[in-house]
């Protein structure tokens, strides 16, 4: 029976039915742009669907076949045939459900799928993050961007470990929620969030970008951020903020708007997409700074005594400062 | 007749039934008579309770002084538990649970806060590790992620005892002091366990995730502070 099964007939129409070419899974002739340098492992789940149809092809046989063979020797007991019959049926639906269940697991849990993304050494991760401050300056050949997701999920971690640093040593308040879970919302969301919106506009406007490649370059983009937040939480100068963000943020956002620049036709798509995320990953270092961190006054003061008094005043009664927290709705909360 | 006598020895049929060869059969006949001998050493069934749980826990024990010295052993990672780890969890987060609890302040780790980090940490950093190529089994590893918790636990009931004589800048630096030691103890006997399945050249790529773990975890540890 296990011989047989690999080239097992089920044609039922005259002209061959289609179960042919998904058992020898047949693959797309159309070479799709997405894919064109993508390093996503996208045959991994077409070998894997496949590998497991085959597998549950044997099984179906090998069980239709034990079943043939029981219910032959069935007849022979006297008066056990119905009690057999039952515990077979209930143990067909059993089998069946469990085949099914494992189906299921084993083609949505199997994190074989990912596997891909994550192949990647120290040395190239650490090359990725320096290049993300560098911008380049080819915009009419499509920029080469990786397709990793390691080096962007530990930047989101580690930007949630800062803003936490950074909450904290701030005394901020959150009314409702917790401070893990605003950390995590907030970087997470930004992330994920922000990377789906911009690869739905770079969909509408047909600019040649895969999600995972949004996702990597967003993700790398966060470098910035964090190096900006992990200095300016612990310095507390606001005109030394705006110069890093200008500095910092800036670099990083031409980074990935030259990126995006490269894989975009028209001036029009161009400007929505370029505009949508600068306007974006700025707002959000300046959201991040400002939101989360309050001067505490207090601390400052039996800290540094007299010294910082000055400084202090500059950072708080600046009405440029003050104007700039209120049209971005910080200052209001913030109380 | 015949049917009467069938009736009266309803198995009569089954006396010379034979199965054929070919058909694999499987399964015990032996009819139980008292406790069987052979099952003794096998079967724990019959002993004491109190065994039984002892048992378990000296083998918690054992791993707890496995983390304290972490040296190249396979202990942690042969016998795998996660009793371990929910004791350390569970009196992690019930440390952490009385701090900071004004009515309208909600900012101190709750007890679900707590659980939820250390558990899906831990799998995020199972996943991680496995994705890069490691030799590792998803249990092995948050068992040995929980146990490697000790350390700061043991850091927080010392902040917490240090915290009752007064939170002011010296017991602050005694805290910091604390938490530094136990953060890099943790890392460090996490590390000497999860480091050696993988390959040589990926080991800083599964090292910073634990880092960042322990680093969070010694954050909320570091800014509890007690209610008034």
């Amino acid at each position: 029976m296990s011989a047989g099964s690999g080239s097992r007939n089920t044609n039922t129409e005259p002209w061959g039915s289609f179960d042919d070419n998904l058992i020898q899974g047949g693959g797309s002739a159309v070479i799709d742009m997405e894919n064109m340098d993508d390093t996503s492992g996208s045959s991994f789940e077409d070998m894997g669907e496949m590998h497991q149809r085959m597998k549950e092809e044997e099984e179906v046989a090998a069980e239709a076949a034990a079943t043939e063979d029981d219910s032959a020797e069935d007849g022979e007991f006297l008066g056990m045939k119905g009690l057999k019959g039952q515990l077979g049926s209930y143990c067909e639906v059993w089998q069946a459900g469990k085949r099914q269940a494992s189906r299921a697991f084993n083609l949505y849990a199997n994190i074989d799928i990912l596997r891909p993304y994550f192949d990647v050494e120290p040395v190239q991760v650490r090359n990725r993050l320096i290049e993300s401050m560098i911008p380049v300056r080819m915009i009419n050949f499509p920029q080469k961007i990786a397709g990793e997701l390691y080096g962007p999920l530990m930047l989101v971690f580690t930007l949630v470990a800062i803003l936490l640093h950074g909450m904290k040593t701030s005394g901020t308040v959150i009314r409702e929620g917790t401070l893990m879970g605003t950390a995590i919302g907030t970087c997470f969301g930004y992330w994920l969030g922000v990377s789906s919106f911009i690869y739905f506009l770079a969909y509408l406007v047909n600019a040649q970008i895969t999600m995972l490649q949004m996702l990597s370059l967003l993700g790398y983009g966060l470098f910035g951020h964090c190096a900006v937040l992990l200095i300016t939480y612990n310095i507390h100068f606001h005109f030394l903020f705006y110069v890093l963000w200008l500095l910092v943020g800036g670099l990083s956002t031409l980074r990935m708007v030259a990126a995006l620049l490269s894989r975009t036709v028209g001036q029009t798509p161009r400007l929505l997409l370029c505009g949508t995320l600068s306007l974006l990953h700025m707002l959000f270092l300046l959201y991040l700074h400002f939101a989360y961190h309050k001067i505490v006054e207090g601390l400052l003061d039996s800290l540094e005594g007299p010294n910082l008094a000055p400084m202090q005043r500059v950072a708080r009664d600046v009405p440029e400062l003050n104007t700039t927290l209120r049209i971005l709705g910080a200052l209001p909360r913030a109380q | 007749m015949a049917a009467a006598e069938e009736a009266s020895r309803p198995f009569a049929g089954l006396s010379d039934v034979s199965i054929s060869e070919d058909i694999p059969v499987e399964g015990d006949i032996s009819v139980p008579v008292g406790s069987s001998r052979r099952d003794d050493e096998f079967s724990t069934l019959d002993e004491p309770v109190k065994e039984t749980i002892l048992r378990d826990l000296r083998a918690v024990g054992n791993k707890f002084i496995h983390v304290l010295y972490p040296k190249r052993s396979s202990a942690l990672l042969r016998d795998w538990d996660l009793w371990g780890p929910l004791l350390l969890c569970v009196t992690l987060a019930l440390l952490l649970q009385g701090g900071a609890a004004d009515s309208d302040d909600q900012g101190g780790p709750q007890f679900a806060e707590v659980f939820v980090i250390v558990w899906f940490g831990s799998i995020i950093i199972t996943l991680n590790s496995k994705l890069l190529g490691g030799t590792i089994s998803f249990f092995q590893s948050l068992c040995v992620l929980g146990y490697c918790i000790m350390p700061l636990t043991v850091a927080m009931a010392v902040c917490r005892i240090v915290l009752i004589s007064g939170s002011g800048n010296v017991s602050f630096a005694v805290r910091l002091v604390v938490v530094t030691v136990s953060f890099g103890w943790s890392t460090f006997a996490s590390t000497a366990f999860l480091a050696d399945s993988q390959p040589p050249n990926r080991k800083a790529l599964v090292v910073y995730p634990v880092f960042l773990f322990y680093f969070v975890i010694g954050w909320m540890i570091l800014t509890f502070s007690p209610s008034q």
